[in-house]
């Protein structure tokens, strides 16, 4: 365990002293805070257009603003995850710490899950980002915090996913850009693929679409936690991270 | 406490290490010499739990590399051809991760890396980006990782490479001074290395062992086989230098014979002996009974890096008929 935690500080201090860290959190805030912007002033300008005509039905911010925030948030995620995780291993091979690692009295493992630690509360730091927002729109209306806290509950978890995924796929080059490249086509693929599936109900559809990591992720955003949806990304993270502790092995092995 | 048996090493096509057995006795300094591609890197690696071998055991401390990886880990302080450090630490905070991450208790590390920066003279520049260090003091910081946690073995490969010549004299001195406690192997381009600090030298060329020995048995063995200089001339006229070298080749002893030089009717002549023979006495007499004057007979002495060359090109050729005796 104090490996783990050991080698997950030497990760975040990788991150913090490079401009990653901080490109990533000021490229996630303008983001964000942008397309606030734009959920706000629509969701302000309905409202005055409903008083005027009166009636309908009362708008919640939770519907019209957080919902769709939170959600293009997770797709933001995709592009975020392998900028963080293309660095994790194929540097480590590249410059030959990696010799350092695997001869120190330390397990796979452990190194294994320092790094998807460090790459996780990074994560963090830049969802966080986010937090001042959404903490705007507490202050001025008044929204359902736990459809909010649900949310971001999804968010943690696909991210989680995601971060498992591009670990494995860091483990398997001395080259970052190649990481990065095939870990963003694999993430292009999981958004795609539940685009294509989405109104399909065919049963190779079904299959695609309960493995696709990003649909889990609807039930989130609604306010809902299901435990199906939970335990997915659970084993997901647990099945990508044994995965990459089997990469490692068997490149030993190999090379 | 080392032990290595049938040890191979095969990559994808290239058969890095064939079967290669040593042992290691605790607190001897080994030197492991080769020439480039030869394998040394390989064994280490091994060595250090960092490949698996292909085939044969290796076992540290009595622990097996694969079946104990974790307490021969332990045991291990490793530093590797190109010195695993991270550029965007500063050196001190680096020490203080590797002290941790070899298991030392976080009380002893900042006494520990004290200790080691002043020993391997990276005191001045403790609070240095490693990225913005030369190539020396980042070897000196590579070294200094590897003894950080007192292991009972080391493992250097190449640890003087891109040293100035005082900071090699002084790593020298840091390593026979870690002799005794530490067994330590060390692989190495420079053969007057090999001459100072290690006790016994082990030779590998493709893969295989060519020679393992004492520096003072092997130069010894091949100081027994004799160079002798020899320059003559005949005392009216050219000499025939075939005539002269095939009489030369019938003298009792001698293994071969080459022509270095030939100018103004002198012929100068490089001859090695076969191993533990005195060729010199007969050379003179075969010279002067063959009416040729002798001008200078001296012996040459072969220099580790003779030794060196020959045996790792008899390697190579297998023909070589002086080098037979020495295969170990
Ligand atoms: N990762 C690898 N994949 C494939 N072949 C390799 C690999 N590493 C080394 N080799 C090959 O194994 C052989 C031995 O290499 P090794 O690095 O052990 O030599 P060395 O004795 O350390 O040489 P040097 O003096 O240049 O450091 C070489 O032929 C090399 O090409
Ligand atoms: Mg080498």
């Amino acid at each position: 365990m104090r490996s783990v935690i050991l080698i997950c500080r030497k990760e975040l201090n990788a991150y913090f002293t490079s401009p990653i860290a901080y490109m990533l959190m000021a490229f996630f805030a303008l983001i964000f805070g942008f397309v606030l912007f734009n959920a706000t002033r629509d969701f302000i300008r309905f409202s005055f257009q409903m008083q005027a005509q009166g009636g309908g039905a009362p708008m919640s911010i939770n519907d019209q603003i957080i919902t769709p925030l939170l959600g293009f948030a997770s797709t933001i995620t995709l592009f975020l995850v392998p900028m963080i995780t293309m660095r994790l291993f194929a540097e480590e091979k590249r410059s030959g710490t990696i010799e350092l690692l695997l001869t120190s009295p330390v397990t796979d493992l452990e190194i294994i899950l320092g790094k998807w630690l460090g790459a996780m509360l990074l994560f963090l730091c830049i969802l966080a980002m986010s937090m001042i927002n959404v903490a705007l729109l507490f202050a001025w209306g008044k929204p359902d915090l736990k459809p909010v806290l649900v949310a971001y509950l999804g968010l943690i978890l696909q991210g989680g996913c995601l971060l498992a995924i591009g670990a494995f796929i860091s483990t398997t080059t001395k080259n970052q850009i190649i990481a990065g490249g095939v870990t963003f086509f694999v993430c292009l693929m999981l958004w795609l693929l539940n685009w294509f599936t989405a109104n399909d109900t065919g049963a190779v559809y079904q299959v695609i679409n309960y493995l696709s990591i990003v649909t889990h992720f609807d039930n989130f955003s609604k306010g809902v936690v299901e435990s199906k949806d939970v335990i997915f990304y659970l084993s997901m993270i647990f099945f990508a991270l044994f995965s990459t502790s089997r990469a490692m092995e068997s490149l030993r092995w190999r090379s | 406490m080392i032990k290595v048996e049938g040890l191979t090493k095969r990559y994808a096509r290239t058969v890095a290490v064939d079967n290669i057995s040593f042992e290691v006795e605790k607190g001897q300094i080994v030197g492991f010499l080769g020439p480039n591609g030869a394998g040394k890197t390989t064994t280490m690696r091994v060595l250090t739990c960092f490949l698996p071998p292909t085939s044969g055991t290796a076992t540290v401390a009595g622990f097996d590399v694969l079946e104990n990886p974790m307490e021969v880990k332990k045991r291990i302080g490793y530093l590797p051809e190109t010195p695993p450090l991270y550029p965007e630490m500063e050196v001190i905070e680096y020490l203080k991760f590797v002290g941790k991450l070899k298991g030392i208790a976080s009380r002893d590390v900042p006494g520990r890396v004290d200790e080691v920066m002043k020993r391997c003279a990276v005191d001045d520049v403790r609070d240095k980006l490693i990225g913005k260090l030369s190539k020396g003091y980042r070897q000196r910081v590579g070294l200094a990782q590897a003894i950080l946690h007192n292991p009972d073995v080391l493992i250097l490969d190449e640890p003087t490479s891109g040293l100035d010549p005082k900071q090699i004299i002084e790593t020298r001195e840091l390593i026979n001074s870690l002799a005794g406690d530490h067994t330590i192997i060390l692989s190495t381009h420079i053969l007057s290395e090999v001459e100072h600090s290690c006790e016994r030298v082990i030779i590998i060329s493709h893969g295989k062992l060519v020679a393992i020995d004492s520096v003072a048995n092997l130069t010894n063995r091949l100081r027994g086989s004799e160079a002798v200089a020899l320059e003559l001339d005949a005392a009216g006229g050219r000499p025939n230098p075939t005539e002269v070298q095939q009489r030369l080749e019938t003298v009792a002893g001698v293994s071969r014979v080459m022509m270095k030089d030939s100018k103004n009717g002198k012929l100068i002549f490089e001859i090695e002996s076969l191993q533990g023979k005195q060729i010199r006495a007969d050379l003179a007499r075969t010279v002067v009974n063959s009416g040729w004057n002798l001008n200078e007979l001296r012996s040459v002495g072969l220099s580790l890096e003779d030794i060196f060359l020959q045996l790792t090109a008899a390697e190579q050729k297998d023909t070589e008929p002086e080098t037979q005796g020495v295969q170990a």
